[in-house]
C-alpha cells in the first residue's frame, strides 16, 4: 500500500527538480569565481603557500636560528642549497637555515598582511557606514577627516612612529592600521549611499529600528562583497608596505624576520654570487602578490554587480 | 572656479598645520633625546645645549615658534644632529637629487604607462594587449625595493653596463637604474588604468558617431577618446605622486644616491627630530599642493563636476 523508500525518494528529487531552482547570490558568485581558471590556480597557489608558511616548519632540518659558524660569511661555495645538509634554500649570511627562515618570513608576512586588511575591513567598513548613512553635516566631518589624513604622507609618520616608539611588531600594526581603513571608508561610504535609499531600508526605519541596529543588521551585511572584493586586494598591499618597512630595517626584527627583510638580506649579500639568498624569498614574495591579486580579481569578477 | 580653488585651499591649509602639529607631538612623545648619550653631559653644557635649541623652553611655545618659522620664513630650525648644518641645508643638500629622479620617474612612469594602455585597448585581444596586460600584472608585483636589487644583479653584477649606486653629480648612467626601479609598478598602473578606461571610452555612443562621419582612427582617438580616458587617470596621479616620493626612501638607501630619503632614514636612526619633521612636513605639503593641482585638473578637464 506504501510506496517503498526508493520510489518514495525518487518522487521527493522529482518534486525538487520540478521546482524552480534559485541560486543565491553568493552561490551565483561561487559558481563565476570557479569559472574563472586564473583565479582557481591563484587559489590553489594560495592554499600552497599557507601550508608552507603554517606547517612548513616541520619539514625543515634546522633551527631557523641555529647558527652554523662553518657555513656562514659570503661565500658562494659554503651553504649552497642541497638537500644532502638539510639546507634545502641554502643558508644566509650568517649560516642560518634559509628554509626555516623563509618558512618564518612568508608566515609573517601573511600576517601581517591579514591582521592589517582586517583591521581596515572593520573600522573602515564601520566608519564609512556610519558616515553614509548618516549624512549631512556628520558624513561631511567625517569625509573630511578621512581627507585630511589621506594627505600625510603616512609612510613618513609611520617611519617616524616606529623610530619613536620602538621597532616591533604591534608597533607596525598599529602604524599600518592607523592608514590602512581610509580607502575602505571611502569605498564603504559611497555603497551605502546607494544601499541607504533601498526599500528595505525605508522598512526598517518605518518600524522603528534604531539606526545602529540598522547599520549592523541591514547596510553593513550587503556591504559585504565589495568589502571581501577590496580586502584580497588590500591584503598585498598590506604586504608590501611590511616588507618596504623591514626593508629599511624598520619592521620586523631579529631573530624574527619577514619577505621584506630577507629580501633586504639576501640583496646585500648578491655581489658575493650567493643569489639563492635573494632568490627564494623574492620567489614566495612575488607567487604571494600574485595569487592575491588574481583572487582578488577573480572576486571582482564574480561580485561586481555591474557586470551582470 | 575660483571660489573652488578657495574651498580646495581652505582644506589644504588646515591640513599642513594639522600635519605640523602632529608630528610636533609625536617628537614630543618620544622618549629619550638626542643629546643623551652613553657619557652623561654635565647639567651646564646640558642647559647651554637646550637653550641653543629652544628646548628649555614651554612645549607650547616651541611649538608655537617652530610652527611660526615654518610658515613665515620656511625655516625648520638646526640639525640637532649635524651641529654645524640647518635642515634646510640638509634639504637643499637632498632634495634637487630626489627632485631629479623622482621627475623622471613620473615621466616615464606617465608616458610609458599611456602608451601601453592606449594601445592595448586599440588592439583589444590581440597578441599586443596580452603583452601589455601581462606586463602590467608583471610589474604589479615589482615594487622599488624588489626591482632595485633586480636591475642591480642583472644590470651591474651581470651585464655590468650601469653603475649599481652613486650619484655622481647626477650623470645620466647612475639615473637610469634608480627611475627604473622607481616608475615599473606605477607604469604598471598608469597602463592598467588607461587601458580599462579607453576600451570603456571607444565602446561609446559619440565614438561610433566619430567613427561613422569618416573619421581616420588617429583623429578619433587623439581629439575624441583621449580626453574622456585620461580622467581616471588623472585621480590616479596624486596618490600616485605621493608613493613615488615615499618610494624615493628605498631607491636612496639602496642606490646612495644622496636624495631627501637617505637622509630622511639616517635621522631616523640617529633621532634627528628636527630632520625628520622638516623632510616629513615638506613631503606633507608637497603632498597636498600636488592632489590640490590634480584636483584643479580634473575640474578643468571633466565639465560634468560641479565646483
Amino acid at each position: 500500500m506504501f510506496p517503498d523508500k526508493a520510489v518514495a525518494e525518487g518522487l521527493g528529487q522529482a518534486a525538487q527538480l520540478a521546482e524552480v531552482q534559485g541560486r543565491s547570490l553568493w552561490k551565483d558568485a561561487r559558481i563565476r569565481f570557479f569559472r574563472n581558471k586564473a583565479a582557481v590556480v591563484a587559489l590553489y597557489m594560495l592554499v600552497a603557500i599557507c601550508i608552507f608558511a603554517f606547517f612548513g616548519g616541520w619539514a625543515a632540518q634546522h633551527e631557523r636560528d641555529a647558527i652554523d659558524f662553518a657555513l656562514s660569511g659570503p661565500n658562494a661555495y659554503k651553504g649552497v642549497p642541497s638537500f644532502a645538509t638539510g639546507h634545502y634554500f641554502g643558508t644566509d649570511a650568517d649560516g642560518r637555515d634559509l628554509f626555516a627562515r623563509t618558512v618564518q618570513g612568508t608566515r609573517i608576512s601573511l600576517l601581517v598582511g591579514i591582521v592589517g586588511a582586517l583591521i581596515a575591513v572593520i573600522v573602515g567598513t564601520l566608519y564609512g557606514a556610519i558616515s553614509g548613512y548618516f549624512g549631512g553635516r556628520t558624513d561631511g566631518a567625517m569625509m573630511r577627516t578621512v581627507d585630511i589624513l589621506m594627505s600625510v604622507p603616512y609612510m613618513f609618520v609611520l617611519i617616524l612612529l616606529l623610530v619613536i616608539f620602538g621597532k616591533s611588531i604591534l608597533m607596525l600594526f598599529v602604524g599600518i592600521g592607523l592608514i590602512s581603513w581610509l580607502d575602505m571608508a571611502r569605498i564603504a561610504r559611497g555603497q551605502t549611499l546607494t544601499i541607504k535609499n533601498k526599500e528595505f531600508v525605508e522598512a526598517a526605519v518605518a518600524i522603528g529600528v534604531r539606526p545602529m541596529t540598522i547599520i549592523l543588521r541591514h547596510i553593513v551585511p550587503n556591504l559585504a562583497g565589495i568589502v571581501v572584493v577590496y580586502s584580497t586586494l588590500l591584503i598585498p598591499g598590506m604586504i608590501i608596505t611590511e616588507s618596504f618597512i623591514s626593508f629599511l630595517g624598520l619592521g620586523v626584527q631579529e631573530p624574527n624576520t619577514s619577505l621584506g627583510a630577507l629580501i633586504s638580506r639576501g640583496a646585500s649579500q648578491m655581489q658575493y654570487g650567493v643569489i639563492w639568498q635573494l632568490a627564494f624569498p623574492l620567489f614566495f614574495f612575488i607567487v604571494t602578490l600574485f595569487a592575491f591579486f588574481f583572487v582578488g580579481d577573480g572576486l571582482r569578477d564574480a561580485l561586481d554587480p555591474k557586470d551582470r | 572656479m575660483f571660489s573652488y580653488i578657495i574651498r580646495r585651499l581652505a582644506v589644504a591649509v588646515p591640513t599642513i598645520l594639522i600635519l605640523i602639529v602632529m608630528s610636533f607631538m609625536l617628537m614630543f612623545a618620544a622618549p629619550g633625546g638626542p643629546f643623551n648619550s652613553e657619557r652623561p653631559l654635565s647639567p651646564t653644557v646640558m642647559a647651554n645645549i637646550e637653550a641653543r635649541y629652544g628646548l628649555d623652553q614651554p612645549y607650547w611655545k616651541q611649538m608655537f615658534d617652530y610652527t611660526v618659522n615654518v610658515v613665515t620664513r620656511f625655516d625648520f630650525g638646526p640639525s640637532f644632529q649635524y651641529r654645524d648644518r640647518t635642515v634646510n641645508d640638509v634639504i637643499a643638500q637632498g632634495f634637487p637629487v630626489t627632485l631629479k629622479y623622482g621627475f623622471w620617474s613620473f615621466v616615464v612612469a606617465v608616458v610609458f604607462g599611456l602608451g601601453l594602455g592606449v594601445v592595448a585597448a586599440i588592439r583589444h585581444n590581440t597578441w599586443l594587449d596580452y603583452l601589455a596586460v601581462g606586463i602590467s600584472i608583471g610589474a604589479q608585483v615589482l615594487p622599488n625595493f624588489v626591482m632595485a636589487p633586480i636591475l642591480v644583479l642583472v644590470f651591474t653584477l651581470w651585464l655590468g653596463w650601469l653603475p649599481g649606486g652613486g650619484w655622481n653629480g647626477g650623470q645620466w648612467q647612475y639615473v637610469i637604474l634608480p627611475v627604473i626601479a622607481l616608475s615599473t609598478s606605477y607604469m604598471a598602473s598608469i597602463a592598467r588604468i588607461m587601458r580599462s578606461s579607453m576600451l570603456e571610452v571607444m565602446n561609446a555612443g559619440f565614438i561610433r558617431t566619430a567613427r561613422a562621419k569618416g573619421l581616420p582612427m588617429h583623429r578619433v582617438i587623439w581629439k575624441h577618446a583621449m580626453k574622456p580616458a585620461l580622467l581616471p587617470v588623472l585621480s590616479y596621479l596624486g596618490p600616485a605622486f605621493v608613493s613615488m616620493v615615499t618610494g624615493s626612501v628605498v631607491i636612496d638607501v639602496y642606490f646612495s644616491t644622496g636624495g631627501i630619503g637617505q637622509f630622511f632614514v639616517n635621522s631616523a636612526f640617529s633621532r634627528d627630530y628636527s630632520v625628520i619633521m622638516g623632510i616629513t612636513i615638506l613631503v606633507g605639503v608637497l603632498t597636498i599642493l600636488f592632489n590640490l593641482v590634480v584636483d584643479l585638473l580634473y575640474a578643468w578637464i571633466d565639465p560634468k563636476i560641479r565646483y
